[in-house]
């Protein structure tokens, strides 16, 4: 049985469709990616799943458990972390620690195995109120009140969000401890490039999901052949590319142009020396693999 | 040697709040028509070094100019010579496409004829000219974004200062809006900007990267690159942000 089980879920506010006919399933023991820009309709899903929204039509089960019948046995089984900080700002550390574990029934010492390795990071500042920590700590208390009463299933409704990109790398470390002490999660992040450190994915836009599967075999899919261009000037570089035959599409990806290509009307070389000759100066042309990031821009623009 | 001018000049900028020193001695410039990347790990003094610079706040040692105007004693001559966007503020929601050009045409006193003029020619080059009347709060976060953006430049100001202007918005929009910013570099504006997205730190001229109140480092991209043996920008702010001591 799939631990999280989601059947053509449509919510709408007012004119608004924020979900339309949303179906994914999540295997126990896997850490899910939701990846897609604001106003995908990842929240709406998230509220969703943790029964504080009840779908316009359509149906998911969380273990087996229906989010609209049961939800009072979702509630005592699951974590959330919503994207907006939610803690009591004029709480101590530990008092809030304290006040989500007894809402659940339960005590911090019970469970303090459950949270001592994140919590350990926090433990010296326990004293202090939630709202005058640093982001990086606001994120470790909020992940330890959503760990207290050790639940199976774990939303995160992006947790990395506004997070610089060291921070990033330790909270997903966190997870894996997590994922590795059997718990399962649904996470969600704007941030493309945190698709390949998810077990499976969906994209999603406009409240559609255009795309599911592992990062790898999402990008094994990408239809084009694709060439990375590096040269100078770089933006002069970006709009010249556009306007060459062959070429369907061209964005910066940091220091590269990522360029698709029709193969049967330009080659690395030909492209390479028609730069050249066009006076951009250390030009080089690479055949590359896609990322997410090109196959969401790809899917993105099928869907529309 | 083409010598463009500084517009931004910082010399020993020290922010201590307490007996914590959230901005440690940190001197820069930066040349008229440049992208400047501000980047730095959480916490590390990068919003508190904005506000300054935009004249919001004043530094308790050390000092430097806007676009010639002291850091220290002319806060209110900054505010009228620079523009400010960033992803958590922008417009008001419940205003009008028009009405937001309007009102902040206002603010920074511009004329009733200027205005009008401004708004036709910027609704035009952001093709959004049959939106005049929608609310802003209808619109999609990419077209808010290149309003918000081009009104921070209705009063044509010498530097904009970009707070995570991308934060949250889809791949391609983000793109575009980048160009947005190539273009505007072009005519000789200043930009100066923050990001957590390590590829667009790749777009600007010069990158400084703050770790704990300090500038750890300060180059081009390729520079920063070749002297930390990174293959990327993110490889290169992993290595300096880990050095990282406070928390």
């Amino acid at each position: 049985m799939a631990t999280i089980e989601i059947d053509r879920v449509c919510k709408s506010y007012g004119a608004v469709q924020a979900l339309n006919e949303v179906s994914l399933s999540v295997e126990p023991g896997e850490i899910y990616g939701l990846i897609g820009p604001d106003g995908a309709g990842k929240t709406t899903l998230f509220r969703i799943l943790v029964t504080l929204l009840v779908p316009d039509r359509g149906s998911a089960r969380i273990e087996g458990y229906d989010v609209v019948r049961d939800y009072r046995t979702i509630r005592s089984r699951i974590g959330y972390m919503p994207g907006r900080f939610s803690l009591y700002q004029d709480l101590t550390v530990a008092e809030n620690l304290d006040f989500f574990a007894t809402m659940f029934g339960t005590s911090v010492a019970e469970n303090y195995e459950n949270i001592r390795e994140i919590y350990a990071q926090i433990e010296p500042f326990r004293d202090r109120r939630a709202g005058k920590l640093s982001g990086g700590m606001k994120q470790k208390l909020a992940l330890c009140c959503a760990l207290v009463h050790r639940p199976t299933v774990l939303f995160l409704d992006e947790p990395t969000t506004g997070v610089d990109a060291v921070s990033r790398k330790d909270f997903w470390n966190m997870l894996y401890r997590i994922r590795d002490a059997g718990v399962t999660m649904l996470v969600s992040t704007p941030y493309m490039d945190e698709a390949s450190l998810c077990d499976r994915i969906s994209l999603i836009q406009k409240g559609r999901i255009i795309e599911t599967g592992t990062p790898a075999g999402i990008v094994a899919k990408y239809p084009h052949r694709l060439f990375g261009v590096s040269g100078m000037p770089a933006y002069p570089l970006l709009k010249y590319l556009r306007q060459c035959p062959g070429v369907l599409r061209c964005f910066s990806f940091g220091s590269e142009h990522h360029v698709a290509v029709d193969p049967a009307r330009t080659s690395t070389e030909h492209l390479q020396a028609t730069l050249e000759q066009a006076g951009f100066r250390q030009v080089v042309v690479r055949e590359i693999s896609a990322s997410i990031e090109d196959c969401f821009m790809e899917l993105a623009k099928e869907d529309q | 040697m083409n010598e463009a001018k500084d517009v931004i000049v910082v010399h020993e900028l020290t922010k201590k709040f307490g007996n914590f020193t959230a901005v440690d001695h940190i001197s820069f410039q930066v040349r008229q028509g440049e992208i400047f990347g501000f980047l730095g790990a959480n916490g590390a003094g990068k919003t508190t070094a904005m506000k300054i610079l935009c004249g919001l706040s004043l530094p308790t040692s050390g000092g430097g100019t806007v676009n010639g105007f002291d850091l220290c004693r002319e806060q209110e001559k900054i505010k009228r010579n620079i523009g400010y966007m960033s992803q958590k503020f922008s417009l008001y929601a419940d205003l009008k496409v028009w009405e937001n050009i309007r009102l902040f045409g206002g603010i920074y006193g511009l004329s009733s004829k200027a205005i009008r003029e401004k708004s036709e020619a910027m609704l035009r080059y952001l093709d959004m000219t049959d939106l005049r009347n929608e609310l802003v709060g209808d619109l999609p976060l990419g077209w808010k974004q290149k309003l918000a953006f081009s009104i921070a430049l209705i009063h044509e100001p010498a530097i904009v200062f970009l707070d995570e202007p991308t934060g949250g918005v889809d791949p391609e929009t983000r793109r575009l809006f980048w160009e947005l910013i190539y273009e505007t570099a072009e005519r000789g504006t200043t930009i100066f900007v923050t990001t957590h997205y390590m590829d667009e730190a790749e777009y600007c001229d010069r990158v400084s990267i703050m770790v704990d109140g300090v500038i750890a480092d300060l180059d081009t991209p390729a520079a920063l690159k070749e002297r930390h043996q990174a293959a990327d920008m993110d490889a290169v702010f992993r290595k300096l942000a880990y050095q990282a001591k406070r928390e």
